[in-house]
């Protein structure tokens, strides 16, 4: 594994990438996610961790307005990426889930070849003037994601007929191609088996020298491997946010301590 | 703290807590025994003594085992994962404790004839006391989970050392009126010395149960007064 800038140094610890406050989330009447105020830090990989329906994914959405896409959900409360409200009218969602990449718990690659699944978003994006800088993008992309040595003999075969974790490092390539600055991943490796999930964690590390990255995650064993700092959501509060090794060997709260020793959960 | 939901690993770790307090009664046990047979020059009760060192090296392989096996199969976390580290440090410290007690029980088969003075015999027997005092005080913090007792536990530590010093001052000047005293004060010495060092496992058991109930470590500037390393001989 190569050499990493280490983000732990104070100085750099106060730098902010997205800030949140008093972010609410209703569907409906559910108030699902309450009050929450969060900083998350550049080039760095967050992890949220907290029981099923306690907001974490519902909260990780409002960050490239993916909740925009239900009816029934309103947002409330400011949430900055660079200083600049996303919420704001004149934001366009499609520009914002450009620069706010996503990837999911199942790899959903699109029914095309490895290639025109990469090259996908660079081309409504108008972000390579030819094919050889189209060819470039989505070169680099898959050598980011780790998957080049495995899909650059066969381009034109359908994404769909990968692994699943190439399938998943794919979808993580997809993202990438439109030079996002953060991304997003709710459970990404949930449905991958222990090799394919290695392989995405070692790549979530490589990444966040770039990046920054927010994960959702159900195991707490791959937020302590991944993140640098870890929130602990419950019933759709925020309770306690820190640096990944302090949340794990001394939680202050005690509902934290209480989830991640399995006391409940 | 309340249960886990997996109720086969309260078990375990009360399984692991269970082996610690039998090692800690163990050690005080075998403590004293050395110690008497030393004061009372009873060569049977030494060699039974070093016997029951024996079952502290048992007891520190068995729960190496359970340990190993809790990491492996549970992934602990945050209060139980300091729980876990502790009970792996504190048996290594008590099954030391053992071998200490077993090296003076050792002597005594060596030293062999009555001891020269009372007083010596009075000496040891106090700086045993309060060892082994540090010994029950901090096997006690650990069972409650008490930090500020550990932490008195570790405060009480510069008593056993300024005992020490006084004995190894007071076992030169024997040396000194008539070398025929050389070898058993040498002896003495030794057996003062693993006492001393006794103090010093409860001080480490003290710090690892401070850590263990608040998460934080004990600061480090403890007082010193073991100034043996100054005297002139």
């Amino acid at each position: 594994m190569k050499e990493m800038p280490k983000i732990d140094k104070a100085d750099e610890m106060s730098e902010t990438k997205i800030a949140a406050s008093k972010v609410q989330v209703y569907y409906g009447t559910t108030h699902a996610i309450k009050d929450v105020d969060i900083n998350i830090q550049p080039r760095s990989v967050t992890a949220f961790i907290g029981p099923s329906g306690c907001g974490k994914s519902t909260f990780l959405r409002t960050i490239n307005r993916m909740n925009d896409t239900i009816d029934i959900c309103r947002v409330e409360g400011e949430i900055l990426i660079d200083g600049e409200d996303i919420y704001d009218p004149k934001v366009d969602p499609v520009q914002l889930r450009a620069k706010v990449g996503m990837v999911f718990q199942k790899p959903n690659p699109f029914p095309k070849s490895i290639y025109d699944n990469v090259a996908y978003g660079p081309r409504i994006h108008g972000l390579a003037k030819n094919k050889s800088e189209l060819d470039e993008i989505v070169a680099s992309s898959l050598q980011k994601a780790g998957l080049w040595e495995e899909a650059k003999d066969r381009l034109d075969e359908p994404g769909t007929g990968m692994s699943g974790g190439q399938q998943q490092r794919l979808c993580i390539a997809r993202a990438i191609a439109v030079n996002p600055e953060v991304i997003l991943m709710d459970e990404p490796c949930s449905a991958l088996d222990p090799i394919a999930t290695a392989k995405v964690e070692e790549l979530i590390d490589e990444l966040r020298e770039n990046f920054t990255i927010v994960i959702v995650t159900h195991s707490m064993q791959q937020a302590a491997r991944v993140s640098q700092r870890t929130a602990f959501f419950h019933l759709g509060i925020l309770v306690e946010e820190g640096p990944t090794q302090d949340i794990f060997t001394n939680p202050q709260d005690k509902r934290t301590q209480d989830y991640i020793t399995g006391r409940f959960g | 703290m309340s249960e886990h939901t997996v109720s086969s690993y309260d078990e375990e770790l009360t399984a692991i807590a269970g082996c610690i307090a039998e090692m800690g009664g163990l050690a005080e046990t075998t403590v004293t025994n050395a110690v008497s047979a030393l004061v009372t020059q009873d060569l049977e009760l030494a060699r039974a003594t070093i016997k029951q060192d024996g079952r502290l090296d048992e007891l520190l392989g068995e729960i190496e085992v359970k340990l190993v096996e809790i990491i492996a199969r549970r992934q602990p976390m945050g209060g139980d994962l300091r729980e876990i580290m502790a009970a792996g440090r504190i048996s290594n410290d008590l099954e030391r404790v053992g071998d200490l007690a077993k090296n003076v029980a050792k002597r005594v088969i060596a030293i062999d004839s009555d001891l020269k003075s009372k007083k010596l015999a009075i000496g040891v027997e106090h700086i045993t006391e309060l060892a082994l005092g540090q010994l029950k005080n901090v096997l006690d913090a650990y069972t409650k989970q008490d930090a500020e007792a550990a932490r008195q536990v570790r405060e009480a530590d510069s008593e056993v050392d300024a005992i020490y010093t006084s004995l190894f001052r007071e076992l030169l000047t024997y040396m000194m009126e008539d070398p025929r005293n050389i070898t058993q004060c040498a002896h003495l010495l030794f057996c003062a010395k693993n006492i001393e060092r006794i103090g010093d496992h409860a001080t480490n058991i003290a710090e690892n149960v401070y850590y263990m109930v608040t998460g934080e470590r004990l600061p480090e500037d403890r007082p010193k007064v073991d100034e043996t390393g100054v005297v002139n001989a």
